[in-house]
């Protein structure tokens, strides 16, 4: 077994010469997680919004759910998601399973809950400013969800975050449902974990700095905009 | 409990001015008692049309409560709110509009908030912008238009919050306590606008503890004590000559419990 110094120097050849696998990899993770975290953004935005916003029967029950549902426990949502769409499944005609669709699906079952609940805190706070004044002005329920999560927009980032955060550093579902086939599911999370077990350690820690590196990336961008944003007090 | 000659009320006694004027809204025995304790106590009140009713009392009298309760952002326990002749509802609460203690800015410009306010309420394109320029010049904020509403100083903000409601140019118009905290010229430039708003036709209805400004504003004066009116008449009188112990202990600065009969007025 190599060292420590040894395997990060190649690794971090590998990142410089842009391996042709590395990339791949790389490039289908993105496009898992970023589309997961839309999906679950258009999804967990709103009807956190709603709950947030308004009052109606059942709200805390609701939001009880919401809350427990952030810590759902990959595995078994790569297990429901398996069972529906394999063969056996009712959602198995689609012919899903083992897809980098099937891995977008249990990421988004994943991350909703996270955007949701936490949309719901930041727009109940901002409501509980605003509710007297939207009251005066006789503004409807439309005009409220779009202009709360507007005005929320910079701490809704954050929300986002923290639920691309969660789906780029899944590994128990993606690899139950995507089956990590090369060139076909393998993202970083489940190569890491494959390469590591084979002894290639080069790829995995090459994989490793980049996943950190997007991290930070993501983390230093919506700060920065963030910071831009309190200072023009629109946060 | 107040004591009995504060349950001796001068509600409904009115100046012939007010008298003559048409009514526009009333509180019949509206009260709120949140677990059973009367925060606004049946409260009997008249607004007529194009007059300025300035409410005092003391620090929990219940004056915003009332406030509130008048506008439709509370449910009254008791009693009813009418406005026009009949109880208040969405559509009569889209002919006022209330400016808070603390005004709500919204999260955008200064501009934003003004175009806002009148979206909701229906009005776009060219009148809107009419408006906004109008409302812009009037609050005198047309240099800070782009600018970030919540970066303004606490004056400019109450300009703005008065100028984004008389924008929807209601009919009746509720001002809590509109110049608390301002500095006499910030104070002035709300007075202003709450005298052109008059001048339009506006019927005021505005809490205030500055004796000065309910002389320089008020046609008439509501004086509320433990969440019962127990005086109300032309502000002057009222002002002057008051007659029920509690706004006469009141006005004249003296410290006071509730039940004005036993406790001895400290003298200064």
């Amino acid at each position: 077994m190599q060292d420590f110094g040894t395997t990060l120097a190649e690794a971090i050849g590998l990142i410089l010469l842009a391996d042709g696998d590395l990339i791949e990899i790389i490039t289908l993770s993105l496009r898992v997680t970023l589309s997961a975290v839309i999906i679950a953004c258009a999804i967990g935005l709103p009807f956190g919004a709603l709950v947030g916003a308004f009052r109606f029967p059942g709200r805390a029950v609701v939001t009880v759910f919401l809350n427990a549902l952030m810590g759902l426990p990959p595995v078994v949502v790569g297990l429901v998601v398996y069972l529906m769409l394999s063969a056996a499944g009712p959602l198995g005609p689609l012919r899903l399973l083992y897809t980098p669709t099937a891995m977008i699906i249990a990421q988004t079952i994943l991350v909703t809950p996270i955007v949701a609940a936490l949309t719901r805190q930041v727009i109940e706070d901002l409501q509980t400013e605003y509710s007297e004044q939207f009251a005066s002005l006789g503004v409807g329920p439309l005009d409220r969800i779009a202009a709360l999560l507007w005005d929320a927009r910079y701490s809704l980032l954050t929300v986002a975050l923290a639920g691309f955060g969660r789906a780029v550093a899944e590994v128990g579902a993606v690899i139950i449902v995507g089956g990590n086939i090369n060139h076909v599911t393998r993202v970083m999370t489940t190569t890491i974990a494959l390469e590591t077990s084979k002894g290639n350690l080069e790829l995995a820690l090459a994989l490793g700095v980049v996943l950190l590196a997007i991290a930070v990336i993501v983390n230093a961008a919506v700060m920065a905009l963030r910071a831009s944003a309190v200072r023009s007090a629109y946060a | 409990m107040p004591d009995a000659r504060l349950k001796t009320i001068e509600g409904g006694r009115t100046s012939p001015e007010a008298a003559q004027a048409p009514l526009l809204m009333q509180a019949r025995k509206l009260s709120f008692c949140p677990n059973g304790k009367p925060l606004v106590d049946t409260v009997d009140l008249d607004i007529r049309e194009g007059r300025r009713l300035v409410v005092m009392g003391a620090n929990g009298a219940g004056k915003s409560l009332l406030l509130r309760l008048l506008h439709g952002l509370l449910p009254p326990s008791g009693g009813e709110v009418v406005w026009q002749g009949k109880p208040l509802d969405r559509a009569a609460m889209r002919e006022q509009a209330m400016v808070f203690q603390r005004p709500v800015m919204l999260r955008r410009s200064v501009i934003a908030n003004l175009q806002f306010a009148l979206a909701v309420r229906g009005i776009g394109g060219t009148e809107r912008r009419r408006r906004v320029e109008e409302a812009l010049e009037q609050a005198r904020l047309g240099d800070l238009a782009r600018h970030p509403a919540r970066v303004l100083s606490g004056g400019e903000q109450q300009r703005l919050a008065l100028a984004r409601a008389l924008a929807c140019t209601p009919r009746l118009l509720f001002l809590d306590e509109p110049t608390a905290s301002l500095d006499p010229a910030s104070t002035l430039a709300i007075e202003n606008l709450i005298a052109t708003a008059h001048a339009r036709g506006i019927t005021i209805v505005m809490i205030t503890h500055d004796k000065g400004q309910a002389r320089r504003l008020g046609d008439d004066i509501a004086f509320l004590h433990g969440g019962r009116l127990v005086e109300t008449g032309p502000a002057a009188r009222v002002l002057e000559t008051p007659n029920s112990g509690a706004a006469r202990a009141w006005l004249e600065g003296r410290l006071y419990l509730d039940d004005l009969s036993s406790t001895p007025s400290p003298t200064p």
